[in-house]
């Protein structure tokens, strides 16, 4: 399927969530220095739910679409659900083949999500 | 779209390109649907038939380890292994074959030079020169080195234009510096080093000179003697070779002063349980089976070289990349890195607006372009122009003004697709 399908550039142009939140409970930061990678993801949580979500850095388009799109899908969310999610969720996110080279890009959103949501318990009280 | 004109300069340099072209079999691959266009060869560059037979050919009929067997197969696999080793010796015009140490690559080179003559010769405060735009290959087994043992490494400016600024070149090279190791040609900005005026500076303070041959060995003339290095590193797959195969070249007194890099079979003259003695040059530094068929594929690809002849290649490939530096200059938000055609060799390493240089070589692969995108295991100098990453375009002999004018195409295919 083609790398970057409609979708994908659409988030990519116009990325949803981009930008700060006023008052996040959580920011957590995170790079791939391989290509330069950067993002700083901010979360809002009542009783273990994700409230709102703002991203910030800079990145490819697969790694923007991919941020943008997942900061549209963990909206609502409960922690617990998050830290069980894996690869293949951003990958049916993207709904694209992203090949091993690429996969570190689409993943960066994903590996900052965990490292916030697995600091946290269940009910978004900051783990012992 | 902006148009692209398809202006092709008739290349002033006799290199019959089609018959060139024709001895690579994998130029004949398409990718997704289109002709390859092969503009990586900076980081590995393709293998002409005459390489993958002398392969072929080894395997197939002299297999056998070296400096063992009185028999045969041994006795032939030992002459044409040490027979490419006189054949790289004569390619870089060393005084002789013992001079050539088999490595894996330039960085292993590197590397031996750093643990060997390193940890023999220097001492805490001595001082190594080096340049910023090294390949990681030739600074962190020297950051490695210092921080064990105390050193202080210390680098050259570096102009906007991406050249070495010499002024103060006696300033830096003191009486504390013991070695000055820089690069050739670098394989992000493409600069071409004035590597005997560095050598001589270095040596004026006696310093002594390694240069990293991996970018600039495989196109250029080179003669060791002639600039009077005292080191040079360079890798097999860079310069029609196969992957595994590389060289350090050192003068012989100094590499006869140095002890072994790593200890083993092969490197060794007597073994006693408790001590032994070591081999001459250049085995001393060749501990274990060495790449046996690549060393022979390795002297395959000189052949060809010479037989095409380095001043050509290097000839052709400036013009090449004139061309296409005026060509990509045509491309709006496109900024290259690096000095003038005329002070590179061929690369050109570049940003395009925003758009993140993965994306680039994504979409350019669709097109069946082959470009590099990243920080090209040179970090540092990407740190200093303050940018995280570029795409890079590298030439060989096999290049084409066409295929520039391919990559200017799909550069302006992708600002279109890209551009907010």
């Amino acid at each position: 399927m083609d790398l970057y399908r409609d979708e994908i550039l659409d988030h990519y142009k116009h990325p949803r969530h981009f930008g700060h939140l006023d008052r996040p409970s959580l920011t957590f930061h995170d790079t791939n220095p391989f290509c330069g990678d950067e993002i700083t993801l901010e979360l809002q949580i009542e009783d273990g739910v994700i409230k709102d979500v703002a991203f910030t850095g800079h990145g490819c388009a697969i790694s923007r679409a991919a941020a943008s799109m997942m900061s549209e899908a963990i909206l609502g969310k409960r922690l617990d659900e998050l830290k069980g999610w894996n690869k293949e969720d951003i990958i049916d996110l993207l709904g694209i083949e992203v090949g091993p080279v690429r996969m570190k890009c689409a993943l960066l959103p994903l590996k900052a999500l965990k490292a916030a949501v697995w600091g946290l318990a269940d009910d978004g009280e900051a783990a012992a | 779209m902006a148009q692209t004109t398809t202006l092709v300069p008739t290349m002033a340099v006799g290199l019959d390109i089609d018959a060139i072209r024709a001895d690579f079999p994998i130029l004949q691959r398409r990718i997704h649907d289109q002709p390859l266009v092969f503009l990586d060869s900076g980081a590995s560059s393709q293998k002409p038939r005459q390489v993958i037979e002398a392969l072929d050919r080894y395997y197939e009929t002299t297999n056998a380890n070296v400096h063992r067997g009185a028999y045969t197969l041994s006795e032939e696999a030992t002459a044409q292994y040490e027979g490419a080793r006189a054949r790289v010796a004569s390619f870089i015009n060393a005084c002789c074959p013992k001079e050539v140490i088999w490595t894996r690559n330039a960085t292993e080179a590197i590397n031996l030079v750093a643990y060997s003559w390193g940890r023999a010769n220097l001492h805490r405060g001595d001082h190594i020169l080096l340049t910023p735009m090294e390949h990681h290959s030739n600074i962190v087994p020297w950051q490695m080195l210092a921080g064990q043992m105390g050193l202080e490494l210390d680098f050259m400016p570096i102009a906007p234009d991406g050249t070495l600024v010499l002024d103060n070149l006696d300033r830096l090279l003191t009486p504390r510096t013991r070695l000055f190791a820089f690069t050739a040609m670098s394989n992000v900005l493409g600069t071409i080093n004035p590597v005997k005026e560095l050598t001589a500076a270095a040596h004026r303070v006696g310093a002594l000179a390694l240069v990293d041959g991996a970018q600039y060995v495989p196109h250029a003339p080179i003669d060791v003697q002639a600039l009077d290095i005292d080191f040079l590193a360079f890798s097999g797959h860079k310069m029609l070779g196969p992957t595994g195969i590389g060289v350090l070249w050192g003068k012989r007194e100094i590499l006869n002063s140095m002890p072994p890099f790593m200890g083993g079979g092969d490197m060794i003259r007597e073994v006693h349980l408790r001590h032994s003695t070591w081999n001459e040059l250049p085995w001393k530094f060749e501990a274990g089976t060495q790449a046996i068929a690549q060393a022979i594929g390795l002297a395959a690809a000189v052949d060809y070289l010479e037989n095409v002849g380095m001043a050509a290649i290097h000839r052709y490939e400036s013009q090449l990349t004139g061309y296409a530096m005026e060509r990509l200059s045509e491309v709006e938000g496109l900024r290259m890195l690096g000095p003038s055609a005329d002070k590179r060799g061929g690369l050109v390493a570049f940003t395009l607006g925003d758009i993140h240089p993965h994306d680039i070589a994504a979409m350019l692969d669709t097109m069946g372009i082959a470009v590099r995108a990243g920080h090209h295991c040179a970090q540092p100098i990407h740190e200093h122009f303050g940018i995280p990453a570029s795409a890079r375009a590298s030439f060989y002999l096999y290049n084409t003004p066409a295929e520039v004018d391919a990559l200017v195409a799909g550069l302006h295919k992708v600002v279109e697709m890209f551009a907010f």
